[in-house]
């Protein structure tokens, strides 16, 4: 399998180039930030009509890592959908695509601060989800360990022999790890700043998404 | 009809001036639905482009705007503004004029969209944003004239097409509308003309007196330059000596950089403190308005300055202008020049300053070209359709529109004449409902159709469509401010690319001094001052020129005739040495050079075939050194040469000019690269797709724009036949040369391929390395990069697998 492997709070977790997590001893698929139906916020809250693709790549990327892995649990960790409306106003073949993916699959929705109800799409809806030694939610906590969240959809930049080179990225260290967001669309956001740096512990890394993910020391803002 | 009235006649005696004949000429013909005057710069254009509304407007009769004046610069409107108040004060003249741009401030556009002056001084973007208002109508009802200045400029542009849109519009609103155009000297005043007019109105033309011929020549010095970069810091001792020998000198630089770094080193050496000031587009608009002031009021000697300054703005007594690095093409060397001496019948005087051996040659051939009136210009193709998307989300905000009735109005811009209806009508649903191959967004549709007319389909959108309006692309650009408790002194703006790469205790110029980089708060580069010696420099956005195919021409027939005489010695041994190190391009022959230098390989391929022409065959090498497993990095292209940098070096060049394997698989290679991407971001943003400004953006300062690839990557997957990616292709080829060419200059060369493997850089490549306009590849390169860094990183934390 193409990931970085790496342990948390004892737990032997893989990170994939594609933003996913992969927990091996529980075969659990883990995944933040998706931001479904993006597209259809932006048009209802009048900005202009982006493609209305992201939600069936972003799908098409999940089933890839749900193939590869073939994992018998998901959780994803938040902010799964641009919103609750968002979420009902899915097109019939993406809310059928969610259905396919969960079928024999034990699927958990954690609630973010874009999605903080229940939406109709089958699966399980918590507000944090604990799996000694582990815990999912959506925005970390300090003074946490073991805990798996999202929220920041964390980017690093590195300069790399003149040009400088940004992807979304893993922040893993001891205590915790912050997962990048994994939607499509949601590349476009500025994250990486000094909130990170005060969650992260100053021996944090970084793992780079991307064909092959590659650790790095987590760069530090100013 | 149309006399000169006596109060106009006497006041011209007064002055001690004459009518020239195309002032009289200008206001003789007024009734012309359009009128193109050719002058030279300082030929009392802009009053012969308002003599006409100026005695018009004599007898207070006319309520309201009477004469809107469009420049392409802010400072030349308000310079227009200052100099027609004298006219209209001495002569008492109940005439209101005033001027509306970017740096207008609120309240004052609030007064004049209540209450129009007579003469309206603006540029294209805030014409615009005038014809979006839905009381437009109101603003605009008694309008009788146009008058378009430094046409010539606007033209050959996407500022000029939606000008051209806006007049559309306003000639719908005030049919007998007269159009004037006032452009310095072109190539083809015919094209600009068909630009100008209503289509299919004719178009006459005048032809005022060109006036004496320019004196230029090249600046002598006593040091030689480099071979490469210094932004002519070797010549500051004769340049200094220069600005005291007159008395205002213009010195000019092709960018932003190179000004902010001989400005610097020009203080370093002004032994007479002599007062110069520098001024360009990234500087605090309040620097700019101070050292405008200061040149106007004739307390400096000098201005170090970059395009922000050009176009004939009548700037008192300068009497030399000096152009430090080769002018990107010959027309904007004979413009800038117009700008020295404006008394009318005196030579404009002008010095090249080269900044590298290489452009001595340039500037050779440079004047040679400028002598022989051989003014190059690039044809353009039709209208591009984002301006238009653009115009049609405008028209939307002003009141609903019938279909019809656009399309028609549009069609009667010159650059849209050509245009269907099937392609309108495409650029319609784009702007309705985004024109995808998935219908999403009935219930959202940007603009409805209502009892046949068209609509935004929520009121409020008009404004974001209004805080989004023009076609100048910016890099992303953050500010730059002095840290203090309380918000800092603003010192400009720098671009977000370098931003990113800056750590605290950095160092860099901006506005002349050197600062040294504190942090980031808030989206606003913090500064404190320092007093280091040798500072990192910031990489401005600057206009991109225009480049030449007939100077890189020229070029070569010297190198083939041995025509070197001409040249200072220290530029004759520089090519001597390039022939003994490697070898002179010839035509015909195609020249590649291998070496190594700062730790890459590079390849420099010589073919002198102008820019858009490199930079196509740019493109197709790096495909092949891909496929070849070499690695490339990125390229760069001038009018002569392209730079490819990358990991492994080039041994063979054959296969490298392999026509079959050039083509094959070209489009994916294309589609997949940096220079489409680029494309259309520009694009998109222009047709509204993006949105670089929105209200929470102007709240927190932060600029959320959404990652224009990952927009392209997606209907490139999803969507290959969308509108967006059809005006990306064709905006892009606008760059580049079709294929076709490309295998006519291979037929050509016929194999004629040198191939030269040298342990470093030579004479010729050197300069090439300063070009700006990288375009980076994303390959192998890019990954194996990635995994030295990080395996790096991780070794000297500690922290290695």
């Amino acid at each position: 399998m193409n990931g970085y492997d790496f342990t948390l709070a004892g737990a032997q977790l893989t990170a994939l180039g594609s933003g996913a997590l992969y927990w091996r001893d529980k075969n659990l698929l883990c995944v933040s930030d998706m931001h479904l139906g993006k597209t259809e916020r932006r048009a209802r809250l009048g900005e202009a009509n982006l493609p209305p693709y992201e939600t069936h790549d972003t799908l098409s990327r999940l089933q890839a890592d749900l193939d590869q892995t073939n994992a018998g649990t998901v959780v994803c960790l938040g902010d799964s959908f641009d919103d609750t409306q968002a979420a009902q106003s899915l097109l019939e073949a993406e809310k059928l695509w969610i259905a396919r993916l969960q079928a024999g699959r034990r699927w958990i929705w954690i609630e973010g601060n874009h999605d903080p109800g229940p939406v109709d799409l089958g699966g399980t809806h918590l507000h944090e989800l604990p799996l000694p030694p582990l815990t999912f939610r959506h925005i970390a906590r300090p003074g946490q360990s073991g805990e798996l969240s999202g929220h920041y959809h964390p980017k690093v930049t590195l300069p790399v022999r003149g040009r400088v080179i940004t992807r979304p990225a893993f922040l893993v260290d001891v205590d915790r790890v912050i997962l990048p967001a994994y939607g499509t669309y949601t590349g476009g956001l500025r994250s990486h700043d000094s909130v990170l740096n005060d969650v992260m512990r100053p021996e944090a890394l970084a793992i780079l998404t991307g064909n092959v993910p590659r650790a790095a020391p987590m760069p530090r803002g100013g | 009809m149309h006399e000169l009235p006596q109060t106009f006649e006497n006041w011209f005696h007064r002055r001690g001036w004459s009518v020239h004949p195309h002032q009289e000429q200008m206001l003789n013909r007024s009734n012309a639905p359009a009128l193109l005057l050719i002058a030279p710069t300082g030929g009392g254009k802009t009053l012969a482009g308002f003599l006409p509304s100026l005695v018009d407007l004599a007898d207070g009769a006319h309520q309201g705007l009477h004469t809107l004046y469009i420049s392409p610069l802010k400072a030349l409107a308000a310079d227009i503004r200052r100099n027609l108040t004298t006219p209209v004060t001495e002569m008492d003249l109940p005439i209101r004029i005033e001027d509306r741009t970017g740096d207008t401030p609120y309240s004052r556009k609030q007064r004049q969209r209540a209450d129009p002056p007579h003469i309206l001084l603006t540029t294209p973007e805030s014409l615009a944003l005038l014809v979006s208002y839905e009381d437009a109508p109101r603003i605009f009802a008694g309008l009788k004239r146009v008058v378009v200045d430094e046409i010539h400029a606007l033209a050959v542009s996407k500022r000029g097409d939606q000008l051209m849109l806006a007049l559309s519009r306003l000639q719908a609103l005030c049919p007998d509308l007269r159009r004037v155009g006032l452009s310095a000297t072109v190539e083809d005043p015919a094209a600009i003309a068909h630009l100008l007019a209503k289509h299919p109105d004719p178009c006459e033309i005048l032809m005022a007196d060109p006036g004496p011929e320019p004196d230029i020549a090249m600046l002598e010095t006593d040091a030689p330059p480099p071979w490469a970069g210094g932004g002519g810091v070797y010549a500051i001792p004769a340049v200094l000596e220069e600005i005291r020998r007159h008395r205002i000198t213009l010195i000019f630089h092709n960018t932003r950089a190179q000004a902010e770094i001989f400005f610097h080193q020009l203080w370093l050496a002004n032994e007479d403190a002599l007062p110069i000031g520098i001024h360009h587009g990234s500087l605090d608009r309040v620097q700019r308005e101070r050292v405008e002031a200061a040149m106007q009021r004739g307390e400096l000697r000098a201005v170090v300055c970059t395009g922000s300054l050009d176009l004939g703005i009548d700037w008192g007594d300068v009497d030399l202008v000096i152009q430090v690095g080769a002018p990107k093409n010959v027309k904007r060397l004979v413009q800038r020049i117009g700008r020295a001496n404006h008394r009318y019948n005196a030579p404009s005087k002008a010095l090249l300053v080269p900044a590298n051996r290489f452009e001595v040659i340039e500037c050779r051939a440079a004047l040679e070209a400028a002598r022989d009136h051989d003014l190059d210009g690039d044809p353009r193709g039709t209208g591009p359709r984002d301006v238009l998307c653009q115009h049609i989300l405008i028209r939307a905000c002003a009141g609903p529109f019938d279909a019809d009735a656009l399309y028609n109005e549009v069609v009667t811009t010159g650059a849209y004449a050509g245009l269907d209806r099937v392609a309108f009508e495409a650029c319609l649903d784009f702007c309705a409902t985004g024109g995808y191959a998935l219908r999403a967004y009935d219930q959202w549709q940007r603009l409805i159709c209502r009892d046949r007319l068209w609509q935004l389909r929520d009121p409020r959108a008009a404004r974001l469509i209004r805080m989004n309006i023009g076609t100048i692309q910016d890099a992303d650009l953050v500010k730059v401010r002095m840290q203090r408790q309380r918000g800092g002194k603003p010192l400009g703006e720098i671009e977000d690319a370098f931003a990113a790469t800056l750590t605290p205790g950095d160092t860099f110029l901006i506005g002349g001094q050197i600062v040294r980089y504190e942090g980031l708060r808030e989206m606003v580069v913090e500064v404190s001052r320092d007093r280091a010696q040798k500072p990192k420099i910031a990489t401005f956005a600057g206009t991109k020129f225009a480049t030449s195919t007939q100077l890189s021409q020229r070029i070569l027939r010297m190198f083939a005739k041995r025509d070197t005489d001409a040249l200072p010695d220290h530029t004759r041994d520089w090519i001597a040495l390039q022939e003994q190190v490697s070898r002179l391009p010839q035509a015909n022959r195609l020249l590649i050079e291998s070496f190594p230098h700062d730790g890459r390989e590079n390849v420099c391929v010589y073919g002198f075939a102008g820019r858009n022409a490199q930079q196509t065959l740019g493109l197709l090498v790096t495909k092949r050194m891909e496929e070849m497993g070499l690695a490339p990095m990125g390229f760069v292209s001038t009018d002569y040469a392209t730079l490819i940098w990358g990991l492994e070096p080039l041994e063979e060049a054959g296969a490298l000019c392999d026509r079959a394997a050039l083509k094959q698989g070209l489009e994916i290679w294309l589609s997949g690269n940096q220079v489409m991407k680029r494309t259309f971001r520009a694009s998109a943003s222009i047709a509204g797709l993006i949105q670089r400004n929105t209200p929470s953006a102007r709240k927190t300062g932060r600029q959320a724009t959404f990652s224009s690839d990952i927009l392209y990557d997606t209907l490139v997957k999803y969507d290959p036949e969308h509108l967006l990616l059809d005006i990306t292709r064709e905006e892009a080829m606008r760059g580049l040369i079709d294929f076709g060419r490309i295998e006519e200059m291979l037929d050509r060369i016929d194999g004629r391929i040198d191939l030269v493997r040298l342990s470093r850089v030579t004479p010729f490549a050197a300069p090439v390395f300063l070009e700006a306009g990288r375009t980076p590849v994303e390959g192998a390169a890019q990954e194996r990069l990635l995994a030295e860094e990080t395996e790096r990183l991780m070794s000297e934390a500690g922290l290695s697998a």
